[in-house]
């Protein structure tokens, strides 16, 4: 326990520093240059007009897709993971077990794309 | 006194120092990165590149940075000031604590985590949270489209990276990143490029689209979004961006170099007097050479040919790697143990 904890201190103490550089750094530029803000300064950026709504629109719904779609390869992945650097110990069981658990997933691919979930024109 | 000295403060200030022996040449090969940016694309385009600042134009990205430092903040009325402050410093962070299971030779890393590849991993993977935050919290619609395209380029092709990541631990057998390089010991032709050699080509232009890199950089398409996620960022909280834009890059070099070229192993056996070290930061240049190569010649992908190389190329092709790879390690009883 000791052990795993002193090999992840030095991760925790680099987050600490991280996050004081960045604060650092942004807080000596508000300080040390001129600051002027205006009202026209302060609109959001529209190409020479005022912006008469709310930049949060509607937008495609592929974008969404493509969230769903890594939700789930992204966690095939992360089951591969363990997978990858035990299979030595896991043997041809383990390869058949997740050969079978891929084909179903190869199934679902498939389908999404016979169903154009993946077209973007 | 004695106890609390030895015991907790001593082995504090050595991580202390060994994090910055990490960050401050970082940062100050960022600064070099965009100016050897711009002379590389300068020599392609027979132009001479940034000369004016300092001899040969070398005190530029020092020049550039104060004059940004220099600038004014700006936080827009409509934004979420919270998160419109966060998201460059995150993408910072991210960014510069990747780089803590980078391992510089034998030896040489800050923290030899024994899932060091998946560290890496998650890490790369939050990037996209400081990217879409920036277009959230800025409540502009070219930021928010520009987040919106970034973020949608950035989940497809970690994917494929994530594949292919996977059918290099299947050679090697370990997620520890020191372990990764020892397997590739012996010369040129033991790194992990010459067998997964389709896979090392699927993984350059992988890291390119997942640096938002040319040919790949939609989201800040000048053309038609301005600058993308960025756009309503000024200053340092714009520099943020840059520096961690500019360092995801050399950290994807670093671990293009780590997975394939042999970390910090020497091409030829008797080159191994040279230390370490240099040979990885050579890698990672070469690789970063092949970057702003690509972004000199090639012209910009266009959306739906972006999805459809991650989608429908890459995804299925590193998944069939990982498959082929996975059967002949099984059926040759080759699997490292």
């Amino acid at each position: 326990m000791q052990e795993l904890l002193s090999e992840y201190l030095p991760i925790l103490v680099f987050i600490g520093i991280a996050v004081g550089l960045s604060a650092v750094i942004i807080i000596a530029s508000l300080v040390l240059a001129k600051q002027a803000p205006d009202v026209e300064k302060l609109s959001a950026y529209e190409c020479g007009f005022a912006p008469f709504e709310d930049a949060r629109i509607k937008f495609d719904v592929r974008f969404y897709l493509v969230a769903i779609l890594f939700i789930i390869f992204d966690l095939e992945v992360a089951f591969l993971f363990p997978w990858a650097v035990t299979l030595g110990d896991i043997g041809t069981f383990g390869f058949v077990s997740m050969v079978i658990f891929l084909a179903v997933l190869t199934v679902g691919f498939i389908y999404e794309w016979k169903k154009g979930a993946l077209e973007w024109e | 006194m004695e106890l609390l000295w030895d015991g907790y403060i001593e082995p504090l200030v050595w991580i202390v120092a060994k994090i910055l022996a990490i960050v401050v040449p970082l940062l100050v090969a960022v600064a070099y990165l965009t100016y050897a940016e711009r002379k590389v694309i300068g020599a392609i385009q027979l132009r001479k590149g940034p000369n004016v600042v300092g001899p040969f134009g070398l005190l530029q990205p020092l020049a550039d940075g104060l004059k940004l430092f220099l600038k004014e903040t700006i936080i827009p009325t409509s934004a979420n000031k919270g998160v419109f402050i966060i998201a460059p410093m995150l993408t910072f962070i991210l960014a510069i604590i990747a780089w803590a299971v980078i391992p510089f030779d034998e030896g040489m890393v800050l923290a030899d985590l024994n899932v060091g590849i998946l560290y890496l991993f998650a890490i790369s993977s939050l990037g996209v949270y400081g990217i879409v935050m920036a277009g959230w919290a800025s409540n502009s619609k070219y930021a928010f489209l520009g987040a919106l395209r970034s973020g949608a380029q950035m989940v497809s092709y970690e994917i494929s990276i994530g594949l292919i990541i996977i059918s290099v631990l299947l050679t090697t057998g370990s997620l520890n990143l020191s372990d990764i390089v020892r397997g590739q010991i012996g010369g040129v032709w033991e790194w992990n490029f010459v067998y997964h050699f389709p896979m090392f080509i699927v993984f350059i232009v992988s890291i390119l689209a997942e640096t938002n890199r040319a040919p790949f950089d939609l989201p800040e398409a000048e053309a038609e979004l301005v600058s993308g996620y960025n756009v309503d960022y000024s200053a340092m909280t714009f520099a943020l961006f840059f520096l961690g834009e500019y360092a995801n890059m050399i950290l994807m070099s670093g671990l293009c170099a780590v997975l394939f070229l042999g970390g910090w192993t020497a091409p030829l056996p008797f080159l191994d007097f040279i230390p370490g070290a240099i040979w990885f930061i050579l890698k990672i240049c070469f690789v970063l050479f092949i970057f702003l190569w690509v972004r000199a010649t090639f012209p910009r992908y266009r959306y739906d040919q972006l999805m459809r190389l991650g989608w429908k190329i890459f995804l299925p092709l590193s998944f069939a790697w990982v498959m082929l790879v996975a059967t002949f390690l099984v059926v040759f009883d080759k699997v490292p143990a």
